[in-house]
């Protein structure tokens, strides 16, 4: 009999919102210590300069000013994978982030005018802010530190191949090449980078309270770059004001505080205001791809072939190895015989590029969805129909062997092309283009009379606009898009492990401490993790603590990446509770005078089935602790994903299982001004079982809107290697008015490797959204979508050329 | 130089040497240790800092110290009654309005006042009293829904 669940799959309060919506929760600025100064950072004025002198001597005389640090005085590692970042620049400086002196006074005004005071001569420089330039035979050197066996100024290269490549371009019937450009967007995370460094000369210990999203990688890289033993580094982690991947890679600004308050000899805080997080926090890569794909006669893909050029800025941070997600889209989203792959992450003078939720799959998925479109109308297929014939299957090893042992993804698809009425309202199946192009006057009416009557009530509630105005058929025109995605759904085998490990203690009064490595970064993971300890304990929630935020406390576990923490954190407690259940179960069977199998776990009791007594858990651990052999009620276990790494090319099972989803979206185009609205959202996700749904649809929503700033609205626009819009007055997030109304379908594919069945959730929401935006554009007015953000001038400039 | 103002924050009255520059949003947070209040922007984009000042939602990083002069100011510390959180606390805590939490405070603030002017808003007139406040986790779906639902109750 299968056992009903009594809190798994049912809307579960997160267990920190308590603290959240009262202004207890304590975040990376609002922390104090005593004595603590402030720091601040000087970045250079110009992307690429030579420094000719640095002259602190009239910041040093400011009253207040406490130290001062330039490269000069310090001895550090370089920081990055790549080992190309120097934290503090000497000589020379290659982007506008880049950091060249620091200051720690008593107040934050003092350091930041101590800052003016600082005289830097520069001689400054011509820089290369084109990846393309960067590549040509008399391109300078842009990163001196890069490594020697690349070729110039690339800083990694990425190749992919499987199957007969030229085989299957033989047999196609059809060919779509296109170049697509995508955007440098930012995390925009509410909450500004800080951090606070307390440094004990007596200990000799360094306690970072830190938003690092990966505590135990930012450990060793703090170590290795302040030439410190990594158990002398502590890393506290306060509330984190969003993540989002931003706080995968450590940056220069955390090294430099903890040398500050080393040579201050007092804490030292440094934390950013918005316009230096837009300047100096990473964003998501900029890329060029040209891609090529193929479907034959029937429409079942036959090949794609991709060549990137990712623009690096001029240091490597973790985000430069996105074409290692990247390359998992473009071999294994549907079914395909061949593919060809090859990225390239160039240096230039521009900001440098971080990892950023999605991991580059935001762009390959736009590239593959958009180019699917494209095969379908030159084949004169159906857009439904042909997503459909190639979806990947439950079982299925595609050419880069992933496994897929559970996937939802012709169910998510089939899912929003039902709930959305994709049939229905796409009218492109089975006409040429030239023949659509004659058809969209005629038809525009009958897709608004469609879209009417399709929830017209609730969206036009929405916008005060749409109440205003007077459909016209002319001037507004609809259309409808679909994409899905493919994720890694439990895990990614990139480090030595991919694991987590977790501690339970039941104390003597039945109160449950679970201790994970891993982090809450807001997606909501210790909720589910206290979700599963009360599913098995019986414990009820208001009895269950998470501690996480503790490098000297928590077990090892590699960080919130890849969509992992509900699968392998799941897991890896789901390890700790069975065998904790194991002891207080043996002892339960000598009281209860009954068998192991017959008890039941509930409402703080444990409880014989078949005589129907119970007695309290906290009862049966005080039995064990305190009668002989005297044993704490204490267990431990360490929960490695069964993925593979993969061999060098790329190849090999590299998740525990992975993610799918699908998305319909409808949209309209005022004509007039090129503004898109979006209006319909269905997101049908393979999230193996639905664990809290609460945090599940959080999750979707705040995917799904990201991901509409990706299409219409974000960009972070460079010129020249300078930022020319660091306030969200000219970087436009989306806003509670600009949002429509989002439909889920959970797919329940209960996955066997998953915690209940669970798999991967967080990254997938927004990797769809962009190229079924950008589809449903193209549906709505036949202009080619190539590039993001979809701005209304983009727009314009595409219809004013259509009609010339 | 510094000047004395009499404010009342969350009930209590204060006596407090503020300079002619600082922000309100500065006060709270630097002085007196209310760092339940925000500062997203600095610059009154995001939100993040509102509190009401006599009843009226002001970005309180755009608000003089000395403006608050002779004010009542609520912040979010305040909302809650001695644990018992509000109807719209409640609500969001309920509902999963809440990820990372930083603009959360912004958001129960500008919803209070509000639901105190119009205790029956219609979904738009939520979006629109909500559109200066910046959320990048839960695309606003569940905090609009978290304010309908507060609605409901504190009418009841």
């Amino acid at each position: 009999m299968k056992k009903e669940l009594k809190i798994i799959g049912k809307p579960t309060p997160k267990l920190d919102a308590r603290i959240k919506v009262s202004g207890e929760a304590v975040y990376g600025n609002d922390i104090t210590l005593p004595n603590m100064l402030h720091g601040a950072i000087l970045r250079t004025k110009y992307p690429v300069a030579k420094i000719e002198s640095i002259d602190v001597s009239k910041a040093a005389q400011l009253p207040g000013v406490v130290c001062i640090i330039t490269a000069d005085d310090v001895d550090t590692n370089n920081i990055s994978y790549l080992n190309d970042h120097p934290v503090l620049k000497k000589g020379e400086v290659n982007c506008i982030r880049d950091e060249i002196a620091a200051v720690a006074a008593e107040t934050r005004e003092i350091a930041q005018k101590a800052l003016t005071l600082i005289d830097v001569k520069y001689k400054v420089k011509e820089g290369i802010f084109d990846p393309f330039e960067a590549l040509k035979e008399d391109a300078p050197i842009i990163n001196k530190f890069a490594p020697a066996n690349n070729d110039k100024n690339i800083a990694h290269p990425f190749h992919y191949e499987h199957g007969n490549l030229q085989e299957q371009k033989d047999r196609s019937a059809c060919i779509v090449k296109k170049r697509y450009n995508l955007p440098r967007v930012t995390h925009c995370c509410m909450g500004t980078c800080a951090v606070t460094a307390d440094y004990s000369k007596m200990e000799n210990r360094l306690t970072l309270y830190s938003q690092t999203q990966m505590p135990f990688l930012y450990q060793r890289d703090m170590a290795y770059t302040l030439k410190m033993e990594p158990s002398r580094i502590r890393i506290i982690q306060p509330i984190i004001g969003g993540g989002f991947g931003s706080k995968l890679d450590m940056y220069p600004y955390e090294p430099i505080c903890a040398l500050l308050a080393m040579k201050a000899g007092q804490p030292v805080q440094i934390a950013y205001d918005r316009e230096e997080e837009f300047l100096a926090s990473p964003t998501r890569q900029t890329m060029v791809i040209d891609i090529s794909s193929g479907a034959d006669k029937n429409g079942k893909f036959t090949f794609r072939e991709v060549k990137i050029i990712m623009d690096n800025g001029a240091y490597t941070s973790w985000g430069a190895t996105t074409p290692f997600v990247m390359m998992q889209t473009f071999s294994s989203l549907y079914q395909l015989p061949a593919c060809l792959f090859e990225a390239y992450a160039v240096y230039t003078n521009n900001p440098y590029a971080g990892s950023f939720r999605g991991y580059g799959n935001p762009q390959a998925t736009f590239a593959v969805e958009r180019s699917i479109d494209l095969l379908a109308e030159e084949l004169g297929m159906d857009k439904a129909e042909i997503r459909l014939l190639n979806a990947n299957f439950k079982g299925e090893i595609t050419g880069q062997r992933l496994e897929f042992i559970s996937c939802g993804h012709r169910d998510a698809l089939e899912m929003v092309i039902d709930k959305s009425g994709f049939d229905g309202k796409h009218c492109s199946t089975g006409v040429s283009q030239a023949t659509q192009q004659n058809m969209k006057n005629s038809r525009s009416d009958t897709l608004v009379a469609c879209g009417m009557s399709l929830k017209y009530e609730s969206s036009s509630d929405k916008s005060v606009a749409s109440t205003i105005f007077q459909r016209n058929s002319e001037r507004y025109k609809r259309g409808i898009g679909l994409a899905s995605m493919v994720h890694v759904g439990g895990g990614a085998k990139i480090y030595p492990s991919d694991g987590c490990g977790t501690t339970v203690k039941l104390d003597n009064f039945g109160y449950l401490t679970i201790i994970t490595g891993s982090s809450e970064i807001g997606q909501g993971s210790e909720t589910v993790l206290g979700m599963i300890a009360s599913e098995e304990l019986g414990i009820d929630m208001k009895n269950i603590r998470v501690i996480n935020t503790d490098t000297d406390v928590k077990p090892w576990d590699v960080g919130v990446h890849a969509s992992r923490t509900s699968f392998v954190a799941g897991n890896s407690l789901l390890g700790a509770v069975k065998k904790l259940k194991n002891k207080l179960s043996s002892k339960a069977v000598q009281l209860l005078e009954t068998d192991i199998e017959d008890l039941e776990y509930e409402n703080g009791l444990i409880k014989s089935r078949k005589t129907g007594e119970s007695i309290k858990t906290d009862k049966v651990v005080r039995e064990i602790h305190f009668r002989e052999p005297n044993e704490l009620c204490e267990e431990s276990y360490y929960y490695e994903p069964d993925s593979k790494f993969q061999d060098k090319g790329f190849k090999g099972n590299v998740s525990g299982t992975y993610a799918f989803a699908a998305q319909a979206i409808e949209v309209e185009v005022d004509t007039y001004t090129g503004n898109v609205r979006v209006l319909d959202v269905h997101v049908a996700q393979d999230v193996g079982k639905v664990l809290n749904p609460l945090g599940l649809e959080g999750q979707i929503e705040g995917g799904v809107v990201t991901g509409m700033g990706y299409a219409l609205t974000e960009e972070l626009i460079i010129e020249k290697g300078m930022v020319l819009n660091p306030s969200f007055h000219d970087y436009k997030l989306p806003t509670a008015g600009d949002v429509p109304d989002i439909h889920f379908y959970p797919i329940e594919t209960n996955d066997p490797k998953g915690p209940y069945g669970a798999k991967g959730v967080g990254e997938a929401p927004l990797i769809p959204t962009a190229p079924a935006i950008a589809n449903a554009v193209s549906d709505a007015i036949g202009i080619k979508i190539d590039d993001l953000p979809i701005t209304p001038e983009k727009v314009l400039k595409a219809l004013k050329e259509r009609i010339v | 130089m510094k000047k004395l103002i009499n404010l009342t924050i969350n009930g209590l009255s204060y006596e407090v040497a503020v300079e002619p520059r600082q922000t309100l949003a500065e006060l709270l947070r630097y002085d007196l240790g209310l760092t339940g209040t925000k500062i997203g922007c600095g610059i009154g984009d995001c939100g993040a800092c509102t509190v009401l000042l006599d009843g009226v939602p002001v970005f309180s990083c755009l608000t003089l110290a000395m403006e608050a002069d002779g004010c009542d100011v609520l912040t979010i510390e305040g909302v809650a009654d001695n644990g018992k959180l509000h109807p719209i606390q409640q609500a969001f805590v309920d509902i999963g309005a809440i990820q990372c939490g930083f603009c959360t405070p912004g958001m129960v603030l500008n919803t209070l006042a509000l639901l105190r002017k119009n205790p029956h808003p219609t979904e738009a007139e939520i979006r629109r009293a909500l559109s200066g406040n910046l959320c990048r986790c839960t695309g606003y779906q569940k905090i609009v829904e978290a304010v309908q639902e507060a609605a409901i109750t504190m009418t009841k």
